[in-house]
């Protein structure tokens, strides 16, 4: 499987997420954000960072790059795009998630692991997931409360849109386990069609156990898995 | 032509920055303060003299770039 990582000006997750697919023996490659074609790519991870400096608003700027038509092209097909982080930012600034992604409500930049408790099983991003595992994975954002209207919000739950949220350790979520004041204790959602998702954790920094926790390649293995 | 922007938290969205400026001054001796909201200020000058296209135009930026409509509002000031 082919994975092009895309690469805006002040991404800095892209190496760490070429390497979490490599290690799990599959091809990644870096597309910088002037491309207007993906290639031969099978699957986009949009990678964490600070694209642009975060100037404007948090993926404001490179939402409008020009690789950003070639992955809407290629999500309006069916293709599967995973935005991390600052990804998930891009995502939502670009439309093609709901919501949006605003200061944590501490105001602190949290760089910490989280617990993240699977709510569908059943995407592309999540169904290798062992059933009731909790998955460990880190955090680092300052802007990673995620926001949505009622509307929006019930839309979520009752489209099964809501893909991890934040818990305890033992899967309870409490306020207590939301670093970021994230409504609903949001950490992840997908796109109705279930090809797009975005997540705030970054599960390329938990895909090898030297790291801490391996609980981030459940996610890769996911996207490999779905790959026709 | 200049155009003014000024963008600001929609009243739905937490605002824990708006919260954080509001404590600080109430600490300072502050009183009477009922809430504090922390926006965007943008200043942009163009050229042209066609007020009207400019505004709608800008408009436009505003609603697709320069502001998020998901948790935010504008209010645009032609001069």
């Amino acid at each position: 499987m082919n994975f092009a990582i895309l690469q805006f000006p002040a991404s800095n997750c892209d190496q760490d997420s070429v390497h979490a697919v490599r290690a799990l023996g599959h091809s990644a490659r870096l597309l910088w954000h002037k491309e207007t074609s993906l290639g031969d790519a099978n699957a986009v991870i949009i990678p964490g960072g600070f694209s642009y400096g975060d100037y404007l608003r948090t993926g404001a700027i490179a939402r409008f790059s020009p690789v950003m038509h070639a992955v809407q092209g290629f999500a309006a097909n069916g293709g599967l795009v995973l935005g991390i982080c600052n990804g998930f930012q891009i995502l939502c600034e670009a439309g093609l998630l709901p919501g949006a992604l605003i200061r944590n409500r501490d105001l602190q930049f949290h760089c910490e692991h989280v617990f993240l408790k699977t709510d569908n099983f059943e995407t592309a991003f999540s169904a290798k997931i062992p059933r009731d595992k909790i998955l460990k994975i880190p955090i680092a954002h300052g802007e990673g409360c995620y926001y949505a209207d009622k509307e929006t919000l019930e839309r979520l739950g009752d489209r099964r849109q809501v893909l991890w949220q934040y818990c305890d350790a033992r899967g309870n979520l409490t306020e207590t386990a939301n670093p970021n004041g994230s409504l609903l204790n949001i950490a992840g959602i997908c796109n109705e069609r279930g090809n797009i998702a975005g997540l705030m954790p970054h599960p390329e920094r938990a895909s090898e156990s030297i790291l801490g926790s391996d609980d981030g390649k459940w996610i890769f293995q996911s996207i490999i898995a779905a790959l026709p | 032509m200049k155009a003014k922007i000024i963008i600001t938290p929609k009243k739905a969205v937490l605002d824990p920055q708006g919260k954080a400026v509001q404590n600080a001054l109430e600490h300072m001796g502050y009183r009477g303060i009922k809430s504090v909201h922390v926006g965007k200020f943008l200043e942009i000058e163009f050229d042209g003299d066609d007020a009207e296209a400019a505004r709608k135009s800008l408009s436009e930026a505003c609603r697709k770039f320069l502001s998020n409509p998901v948790i935010e509002d504008f209010k645009l000031e032609m001069e």
